[in-house]
């Protein structure tokens, strides 16, 4: 593929579920009260006493192969670049189909404009010369990596290729580019 | 396993409920509006000579008027209302909802048309009397007879089947996601349009060819059903508990008295044996299997939204 392939990993050995990320995407984004763009999952795992418990900073998965972009019957969801998913508000007509299509529960109505929101990579971030999403810039324990994977010395990268991870619901068919390092 | 999330109220969480009652009724109405459109044709289609009642010659009148109630309820369900009309800039072949807009759109000229035919003699000229510029239109119109009742009636076959794959297509949603949505939504719309043509004054024998349909199309809906639900349970985790909706969950109660008992078995065995005596068919049984579409869809929408994946997390 020509050009950035844009992706996030959280680390999930070192996030501890602070909620600080949730935050930050609030205020950058101005989230509307009662929806959100980011939330933290704890999952508890094994039988006790051996029991593990993962935080997870979740998103929207700017999936590769995106149910949301094909249930979209005006073309508003469409990939953006990098290949990230981006929704065009000014095509929306709130029909809700992608949250319908969304495996991850990723997608909201905005209350003000009625049109439908997501996590958007930080894409102005980005386009106005900053590096990281803001998500990334509040992590206090610096567990959110943000980059290209088409650049194999990007700091997402290396940590691909060093560490092991697993994205969610892979069986869903979605390719997501959100990674959980473990 | 244990899975908390932070988000901030589970309540009005996305993954519940996007869909309200007006999806549900729209799907009701598109679904009765096909199977009008179909049993329609096929009358026109198959006993073209024979004398026809009142109600045949008016019902058709009634397609278009009922989508339009239906899409009125689909539009109502729009939270950007305003850009509703973006779906008209745009076909997206790989989105059912897409292709079911056009799908809606094309209904209108073919079934006024088709209406046009269908309606009385006399009645036809008194309105050509009042708007002559109808005239050529008009003409052009009766001069297709068949090939537009072969129109209403295919295209009240896509309609019907669109309403299923367009829930049948959402791999997030376990519950709908089989291909047998299609034929399901497909028969339930035959059933309750011929329902709601016994509603009307037609004359013995129509009645008889729509007691028939719908005694048949009762028999393959419960079919679908069964295999319906069997693909779900044998399916993987998410199917199964999508299935568990319907053996012990929730929407139990609900989907086997009022869709499966009230909406299917009652009026199929009452229509059977109305068949039997060579009654008449009354008019309860039409209710209950209108009654029991209306369920159908309202319960396939809400129990659908209630299943999902979200919360079950990548193998390890
Ligand atoms: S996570 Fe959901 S909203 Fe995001 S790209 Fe994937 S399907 Fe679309
Ligand atoms: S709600 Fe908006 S973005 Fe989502 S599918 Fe409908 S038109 Fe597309």
């Amino acid at each position: 593929m020509k050009g950035p392939r844009y992706a996030l990993a959280v680390d999930t050995r070192t996030c501890v579920g602070c909620a600080a990320c949730v935050i930050g995407c609030k205020e950058e984004n101005a989230v509307p009260l009662g929806t959100t763009r980011d939330w933290i999952v704890t999952e508890t795992s094994g039988v006790y006493p051996a029991l593990a418990t993962q935080f997870r900073s979740e998103r929207c998965n700017h999936c590769a192969d995106a149910p949301c972009v094909r249930a979209c019957p005006t073309g508003s969801s469409h990939y953006g670049p990098g290949g990230t998913v981006q929704v065009n508000p000014a095509k929306c007509s709130g029909c809700k189909a992608c949250i319908t299509a969304c495996p991850y529960g990723a997608r909201y109505v905005d209350p003000r404009t009625h049109t439908v929101d997501k996590c958007s990579f930080c894409l102005h971030r980005l386009a106005s010369g900053k590096r990281t999403t803001s998500c990334q810039e509040i992590c206090p324990t610096a567990s959110i990596l943000f980059g290209d994977l088409s650049d194999p010395e990007s700091e997402i990268s290396r940590a691909l290729a060093r560490r092991t991870w697993t994205v969610l619901l892979p069986d869903a068919g979605t390719e997501p580019q959100h990674y959980f390092l473990k | 396993m244990e899975i908390t999330t932070t988000r901030q109220n589970p309540l009005i969480d996305p993954s519940l409920h996007v869909w309200h009652g007006e999806v549900a009724a729209y799907l009701f109405l598109g679904g009765l509006v096909a199977g009008l459109m179909i049993l329609l044709g096929a009358y026109r289609l198959w006993k073209p000579e024979r004398p026809r009642s009142q109600a045949l010659a008016r019902l058709p009148w009634l397609v278009p008027v009922l989508l339009s109630v239906g899409m009125l309820f689909l539009w109502l369900d729009l939270a950007n209302r305003l850009n509703a009309f973006r779906f008209y800039l745009i076909l997206r072949p790989e989105t059912p909802m897409s292709w079911g807009a056009w799908i809606l759109l094309a209904v209108y000229p073919v079934s006024l048309a088709f209406a046009w035919n269908e309606s009385p003699a006399a009645w036809r000229r008194r309105a050509l009397a009042r708007w002559p510029r109808l005239a050529a239109l008009a003409r052009c119109s009766e001069a297709r007879q068949r090939p537009l009742a072969f129109a209403t009636m295919n295209l009240g076959i896509l309609l019907a089947v669109y309403t299923g794959i367009l829930l049948g297509a959402f791999a997030a949603r376990p519950l709908w996601n089989s291909p047998l949505l299609g034929p399901l939504f497909l028969a339930s719309g035959l059933s309750s349009g011929a329902a709601f043509i016994l509603l009307f004054g037609l004359e013995d024998e129509e009645r008889r060819l729509a007691s028939i349909v719908d005694m048949g199309v009762i028999g393959a809906e419960l079919g679908l059903i069964a295999l319906w639900l069997l693909g779900l349970a044998v399916g993987g985790l998410a199917a199964q508990s999508a299935a568990r909706l319907f053996f012990g969950g929730p929407y139990t109660a609900a989907f086997w008295t009022l869709v499966v008992a009230l909406g299917l078995v009652i009026p199929f065995i009452g229509e059977a044996i109305e068949y039997k005596r060579r009654a008449t068919p009354g008019r309860a049984t039409a209710l209950f299997v209108l009654a029991g579409g209306f369920a159908l869809r309202w319960i396939v929408v809400f129990a659908g939204q209630a299943a999902g994946w979200v919360g079950q997390v990548a193998g390890k």
